[in-house]
């Protein structure tokens, strides 16, 4: 029981941060927001990285958790690349409007 | 605990501190770029963290590391190649898609463990009745979210439209019975762990419900569906946290399920909807296409000469952008015209509807990449008092966000929702392809009132011909 408690602690305080760190958000990074968030969700990768070596010689477990890190990695790595296109175009034209300013 | 079990502790209270301030980062216009660095950095010392405490203890096998390998090459690139090909236009079908393959793993995690349960014996979850239980909500969640996002991405790029008895009464009791479905399988698979036929129940029939409760969804609600499956991919990487006894994982999953549903929110109060009615309402307007729609009779067009000649006399323009700019892929030649127009001392500034185009925020991303300064992008509450002091509107391809029935008429079922109120301003031009109702599938008052003018058109081809006229009538030419 002992991990099941703590992890309903981590759940419920990680679900309080979430609610927390996220308070007022411009309208301009919604989409920027949902997709860096969304890039974290992949963290499952984690699990499927755990499946692969506790999977022994078991090919089937082997090749599902291969599959699952696949997904998981398409989704991670496209989603940070893709937030950081969306956000180049913000910082660059920041960095132009100080070149204009000063 | 040995030194490489410590050694993983201290790199996941890094991670998790990494991921919190990334998260926090993302939501500031000036540190969003680099939050997202960390939040990436943080995710890889996750995978170091994984890989030490394994090395440290039980080792990883040869073979383990070929199918590694393997999966990290094939996922990772084709990510990369997909996040620097996709256009900045389809970026929502991108999230959908990206979101639908999170969910998929965290499912292809809990079927792994549910299937060979000696073989992954993961669990310092204990086994038995935890074990199960995440599993099922691993299986469930994961389920929904893959089956949802990818009918999301598909109704975004038109692939898929929503066949008409699922417009009718009848798809909640299809849906009804398909989560009943689900849960009975659930309870089967709680009771007896190894029940292999209850396990694939659950998967068919959570899969079916995504796709039933997804597919119904009109697509002016679509982005608040996005985001609602983006915090159940957290929630299923928590499941899945819970599946494998992995802490970092809970809270991780934890912190962008509740991210994602305060976006959600805030998305809602956008539209002025509840998550209730846009879960289970239905498409907009597709219940009463009779009460909302009918025929035009009173529309005025005109050419994109008559447009640029007003423009040309106009101080103060405003212009409204829509999910139509974004598919002409017109913003560029749009900044070109409104760069005429400044320099010849017209006031221009952009409204920005908080749902406009198929995700919040879309526009200013849009015409971000088109360098339009995010000063002169003003946001719905600020420009509305502006427009009785305005000369011309344009709106590119926007339809249902200027539409005077959500603000007049009882009976649309646009009813209520927060609107543009381009109509107090002097003359409207509606650049649009044709008189096709918008993606709510309504008919706009807008198009009929007196001070309105359509000019039909693509709208990177009418931009252009409105910049040749501009240039033609010399605006903002020095001297």
């Amino acid at each position: 029981m002992s991990f099941l408690s703590e992890a309903l602690w981590v759940l419920l305080l990680g679900s309080l941060l979430g609610l927390e760190l996220i308070g007022k958000v411009p309208p301009t990074l919604h989409t920027p927001l949902m997709s860096g968030a969304n890039a974290i969700s992949g963290i499952t990768m984690l699990a499927a990285l755990t499946l692969i070596i506790k999977a022994g010689d078991n090919i089937p477990l082997l090749a599902m958790g291969a599959v699952a890190l696949g997904f998981a990695l398409f989704n991670v790595i496209g989603g940070f690349l893709v937030t950081d296109r969306m956000l180049a175009m913000f910082s660059r034209k920041s960095a132009r409007r100080k070149d204009t300013n000063s | 605990m040995n030194t490489a079990e410590i050694l993983k502790f201290a790199i996941d209270l890094v991670a998790v501190l990494l991921l919190a301030l990334g998260i926090k980062g993302l939501s500031k216009v000036r540190s969003a770029r680099e939050a997202n660095r960390l939040a990436a950095v943080a995710m890889g010392l996750a995978v170091i963290g994984v890989l030490v405490n394994s090395l440290g203890t039980t080792g990883i096998a040869a073979g383990a590391w070929i199918w590694i390998i393997l999966g990290t090459l094939v996922g990772g690139s084709l990510g990369a190649i997909t996040a620097q090909r996709v256009p900045m236009t389809s970026m929502p079908e991108t999230v959908a898609l990206f979101n639908g393959c999170g969910g998929m793993s965290s499912l292809l995690v809990a079927l792994g463990v549910a299937i060979f349960p000696a073989a992954a014996a993961a669990g310092e979850a204990g086994g038995g009745l935890v074990e199960d239980i995440s599993i099922v909500v691993s299986v469930f969640v994961g389920s929904i979210t893959f089956t949802g996002s990818i009918v999301a991405m598909a109704k975004l790029q038109g692939w898929l439209s929503t066949p008409p008895w699922m417009q009718s009464k009848a798809r909640h009791a299809v849906n009804i019975a398909l989560a009943v479905i689900s849960l009975i399988a659930a309870v089967e698979l709680g009771r007896h762990g190894d029940n292999s036929s209850a396990l694939w129940l659950l998967v068919i029939g959570s899969g079916l419900l995504g796709i039933g409760v997804t597919l119904p969804i009109g697509g002016a609600d679509m982005p608040v569906v996005i985001s609602l499956l983006n915090s159940y991919s957290g929630v299923a990487a928590a499941a899945a946290g819970f599946v494998v006894g992995s802490q970092l994982l809970i809270v991780a999953g934890a912190m962008v399920g509740a991210a994602g549903l305060i976006l959600t929110q805030v998305m809602c109060d956008g539209m002025n909807r509840s998550l209730v009615s846009v879960l289970f309402g239905g498409a907009l307007g597709a219940s009463s296409a009779s009460g909302g729609g009918g025929e035009y009779t009173n529309i005025t067009s005109c050419s994109a000469e008559e447009c640029a000649l007003t423009l040309e006399a106009a101080e103060r323009v405003v212009i409204v952008p829509g999910y139509g700019l974004a598919v002409a892929q017109a913003q560029h030649t749009l900044r070109e015209v409104t760069r005429v127009l400044e320099a010849g001392g017209i006031e221009v500034t952009y409204a920005i509807h908080p749902v406009a185009g198929r995700m919040p925020g879309h526009m200013n991303v849009l015409l971000a990449e088109a360098d339009v300064p995010y000063e002169q992008l003003k946001e719905m509450d600020v420009i509305n008092p502006e427009f009785p002091a305005t000369d011309v509107v344009l709106v590119l391809g926007a339809n249902d966000v200027v539409n005077p029935q959500a603000k007049t008429d009882t009976s649309s079922p646009l009813y209520g929702m927060p609107v543009l109120d381009v109509q107090e301003a002097r003359t409207v031009f509606v650049v649009k392809r044709g008189m096709s109702a918008g993606y709510s599938g309504i008919k706009n008052d807008l198009f009929e009132l007196a001070n309105t003018s359509m000019v039909f058109g693509d709208a990177k081809k009418v931009l252009g011909d409105l910049l040749v006229e501009l240039k033609e009538l010399g605006i903002g030419k020095k001297g």
